[in-house]
């Protein structure tokens, strides 16, 4: 492991996200004013002493809304992500273990979802109201009052853009668990796990899947900066992280309103984006050859 | 250069075919190509379930939708557009009806204005496709010097550069990019126009200036479309190159005295840009992608744009029309990549052949 941090990529993307995820977690601890708090009297200052990232239209500090911001962009980017590793993982573990027409059914699916744009079925899925749809739910009998429990702590529609992301993104990992087992099931190691009597899910679970992880983080970390990306576009668009929920994406929209007035609006929400999705690539790909190396 | 004979070996179809007006080679062509579209089929049924799942999976009645613009509806109106739409039969019914017209480029009518969704499509379809064209031009223009330059000389100066401004630009969310140059150029500077395709005194313009102005609009867009697409081809073509240039073929051309030029651009560069082709046929989809980011931003009224307005106006028979068509193209996108890796290069379609 030290090894690792010798790695400059991973250096560098591991201290900035190492310093994010401590904003993260004590955003209301550094945060410098309420990120909520609207004064008008304040609208649209420049940045100064009192608002060192200046206000936006409401009078907010936009600041402590991007502080906050962080929680919303790497719990989404981090959590969507999960979502896609373990659909990927499974589904890439069903079709590479058991070939034939599973194999043939389920990659047909993978290269139809690649041949949509993920935006548009991002679109289409958000625009159909899910949120509503999440909070029929809460009625169900036995999970309802757990799924009604989650969404009193979580913003429905944090759910949605969550699950949303996760489930259109899980398909290059899908490819990818595929052909590390296609090529690991032919080792004697398999053949010695069957001989001495173990079961599919056993095999699969306990020594193909562990041994295909090493690509699949790798393509887990790149794809946070990709899920946190879409997550402030759609944001940006006005379909993701609603307002007043602070989201790099929805300051940003905010600062599209205010372009030729509010430059500090749209400067810093951008950079925030940028950096963190520079250092999440920095990691993955650092990772990468770090592997590589072993 | 392939010849018929040495098809005929690695092939293994050791019978001669006489008096064929084919050659060997296309013959084996040809069945690639048959077994690929094949292929397509069943990922062009899933794309019409996605397309119209995407429809049947959303709460309400579709219909609901159209009928909100006029509060005066009375019921006996509902249940005669529901019938349109045949919404009263089951749903595999339903399926195979909206199949069969989508098979005859009939998508239904927008719920929005009542026009036929096939007309709404094909007058936004030429500036996407410019848009699309243009900026798959300029990533090409810039990604494969860029490539080539950096992998002849790896891990020096002119590398490292690059690689650190792909990375940003791997990481840079383009809607921002967009924002950034409107504010700078459109609004600070006042270069460049933001938004739409023409200017405002357009129709009194001669032709030649007409489409000078808008060459002049779609800058940007063009720009902040190709920007996506840029970081990830220039680095695919690095990697590539970097590949191509440690065989030994390129040792033996410039062990024979070849001009370096010359063992760069005819034997490095045509190996190198094979698997381009292919990276090219996948980013369809982005590069849709991206067109509705930038119309979006710029107010360009294309496909993309015209995506975005009907999803928040939920005109379910544009979106479905619009995925189908998005899935459709990507796959053309493939396919045509295909067709030309397999031209380009023989050991595709004899491997295909053979793996038989």
């Amino acid at each position: 492991m030290p090894r690792l941090f010798r790695n400059r990529m991973v250096l560098a993307g591991g201290v900035v996200l190492v310093l994010l995820a401590v904003v993260a977690v004590f955003a209301p601890w550094l945060a410098p004013h309420d990120p909520l708090g609207v004064n008008l009297a304040d609208a649209l200052l420049p940045p100064s002493a009192a608002y060192p990232l200046g206000t936006d239209p409401l009078g907010r500090d936009v600041l402590s809304r991007l502080i906050f911001g962080t929680r919303i962009s790497l719990v989404i980017g981090c959590i969507a992500v999960g979502i896609s590793v373990v659909v990927g993982m499974a589904v890439g573990a069903l079709a590479g273990f058991y070939g034939g027409w599973v194999d043939a059914v389920l990659m047909r699916l993978v290269d139809t979802l690649l041949s949509i744009p993920t935006i548009f079925l991002l679109l289409a899925i958000i625009a159909m109201d899910p949120a509503e749809q999440l909070l029929q739910l809460g009625r169900l009998p036995l999970v309802g009052g757990l799924i009604a429990g989650l969404l009193r702590v979580v913003d429905p529609q944090i759910v949605i853009l969550m699950a949303a992301i996760g489930l259109m993104s899980w398909m290059g990992v899908a490819r990818l668990v595929r052909a590390e087992i296609l090529s690991l099931k032919e080792r004697e190691f398999v053949l010695a796990a069957r001989v001495i009597g173990c079961s599919s899910w056993r095999l699969i679970t306990r020594h193909l899947l562990p041994n295909a992880m090493a690509p699949v983080l790798v393509s887990a970390t790149l794809g946070v900066g990709g899920a946190i990306l879409l997550e402030s576009l759609l944001s940006y668009l006005g379909l993701g992280v609603q307002p007043p929920t602070p989201s790099w994406g929805n300051i940003l929209n905010e600062g599209r309103v205010a372009l030729g007035v509010a430059w500090w609006l749209t400067l810093s929400p951008g950079v925030c984006i940028l950096v963190t999705v520079l250092s999440f690539n920095l990691l993955g790909e650092g990772i990468r050859e770090w592997l590589e190396r072993q | 250069m392939w010849s018929a004979e040495c098809g005929v070996r690695s092939t293994g179809l050791s019978f001669p075919i006489p008096h064929s007006p084919f050659r060997i080679r296309d013959i084996v062509m040809a069945s690639y190509l048959i077994r690929r579209v094949l292929g397509f089929v069943p990922v062009l049924f899933l794309i019409t379930v996605i397309s119209f799942g995407i429809m049947h999976l959303a709460p309400g009645k579709p219909t609901d939708a159209a009928m909100s613009f006029n509060p005066k509806v009375s019921l006996e109106a509902r249940q005669r557009l529901e019938k349109l739409y045949g919404l009263d039969r089951p749903l595999h019914v339903q399926y195979a009806q909206w199949l069969s017209r989508t098979a005859r480029v009939d998508f239904g009518r927008s719920f929005l204005d009542d026009r036929p969704v096939t007309e709404k499509i094909v007058e936004r379809l030429p500036i996407t496709l410019t848009i699309n064209v243009c900026s798959l031009l300029l990533i090409l223009g810039i990604a494969i010097p860029l490539g080539v330059t950096a992998a002849v000389r790896p891990g020096r100066w002119f590398d490292r550069v690059s690689t650190v401004f792909v990375f940003i630009g791997y990481s840079t969310p383009s809607f921002w990019l967009a924002l950034f140059c409107i504010a700078l150029f459109g609004v600070t500077l006042r270069w460049l126009p933001i938004s739409g395709v023409h200017s405002l005194d357009y129709e009194a313009f001669g032709s030649v200036h007409r489409w000078l102005d808008m060459g002049w609009h779609l800058i940007l867009p063009v720009g902040i479309a190709a920007f996506g697409g840029l970081a990830g081809i220039s680095r695919f073509m690095r990697s590539s190159m970097v590949e191509v240039l440690q065989q030994d073929y390129i040792r033996t051309a410039r062990a024979k005295g070849l001009p370096e030029r010359r063992v760069l651009f005819h034997h490095g560069l045509r190996n190198g840009l094979l698997p381009v082709i292919t990276i090219l046929g996948l980013s369809v989809p982005d590069l849709i992608g991206g067109a509705v980011i930038a119309e979006t931003i710029f107010s360009i009224p294309g496909m993309g744009r015209l995506f975005y307005e009907a999803v928040m106006a939920r005109d379910y028979p544009v979106v479905m029309a619009l995925v189908t068509i998005g899935g459709v193209l990507t796959m053309l996108g493939n396919f045509f990549a295909d067709v030309a890796y397999a031209y380009a290069d023989p050991r595709i379609r004899v491997g295909a052949a053979e793996s038989r």
